[in-house]
């Protein structure tokens, strides 16, 4: 039983707990904010796996960007304190059988497979390994994945605006401005 | 040292989660929590593998592209849920069927 093994285990509870509240915790608010135990959960097993940039991109990336963004989803969406959204149906049976299904499809396949695992070197940072790799053999993954955040993130803003006159066409916009006439 | 299947289990527990709260869930930003769920679950794989391979930084690239492109997937997905509520004051997943046959 090592310092590891201990970083392992309070890890591994850290982030299957945040998970359960995710999936089974009844106000959403509360999901989003036990999201965050999983995030830093996951960054933590980063460092175990001597993945240190990984880990603070997880961090900076995660936590800072999209957990926030879940956050303001979720609070722009809904009046915080009386919604209480529990599958009434059939669905969580269905759901509950199906999740199920899936975790022993895996575990079987986790325990009857070999792996072919090396043993691990000592841990090294990545960082100028990484940086080298995003600079010549995936120089076109990296600009193009560039591209495909510019896209995603201008799209978003685009689909996000609120669509005052309809057909949110600029031209007409600026017609009903010269004319002083009124968005409707 | 922590051997790779623990690792695996715990992001199988985790994917499962993730495929329970994407099932079960009513309200479409808790769909997208459960989609995170599996995302950090598969990243969580990639880097594990990676880390008991020969080539450990091949893993983390994949690992790092699958980050960027989660960051863009919520971007677009809030987007849209807003866009939903906006139109029909609610982001119940069941209750946006207007393109039902």
């Amino acid at each position: 039983m090592t310092a590891e093994h201990v970083a392992f285990a309070i890890l591994a509870v850290l982030t299957i707990g945040g998970g359960i509240s995710v999936a089974f915790s009844a106000r959403v608010i509360y999901a989003a904010f036990s999201l965050l135990f999983t995030f830093i959960g996951v960054a933590g097993m980063y460092v175990l796996l001597a993945a240190d940039f990984l880990a603070v991109a997880q961090v900076i990336i995660y936590v800072g960007g999209i957990l926030v963004l879940i956050l303001f989803g979720v609070m722009l969406t809904q009046r915080i304190y009386d919604v209480r959204l529990k599958a009434q149906r059939i669905q969580p049976v269905v759901g509950g059988i199906a999740a199920a299904a899936v975790l022993a499809l895996l575990v079987i396949v986790i325990f009857g497979t070999e792996w072919n695992a090396v043993v691990p070197g000592d841990p090294e940072p990545t960082t100028e390994v990484l940086g080298h790799g995003f600079m010549k053999e995936f120089v076109f993954p990296f600009e193009f994945a560039s591209i495909v955040l510019l896209i995603a993130l201008v799209g978003a803003a685009l689909i996000a605006r609120r669509n005052d006159n309809g057909d949110g066409s600029s031209e007409r916009k600026k017609a009903n401005r010269e004319t002083g006439g009124r968005l409707t | 040292m922590i051997p790779l299947n623990a690792y695996l289990i715990v992001s199988a527990i985790l994917f499962s989660l993730g495929v329970v709260s994407l099932l079960t869930r009513r309200n479409a930003v808790a769909v997208l929590m459960g989609v995170e769920l599996m995302l950090n679950a598969a990243n969580l794989n990639f880097v594990a593998f990676a880390r008991f391979s020969t080539t450990p930084i091949d893993g983390q690239m994949f690992a790092i592209f699958s980050i960027v492109m989660a960051a863009a997937e919520v971007a677009v997905a809030l987007a849209l849920v807003l866009n939903i509520y906006r139109h029909i004051g609610t982001i119940d997943v069941d209750e946006a069927d207007t393109l039902r046959g």
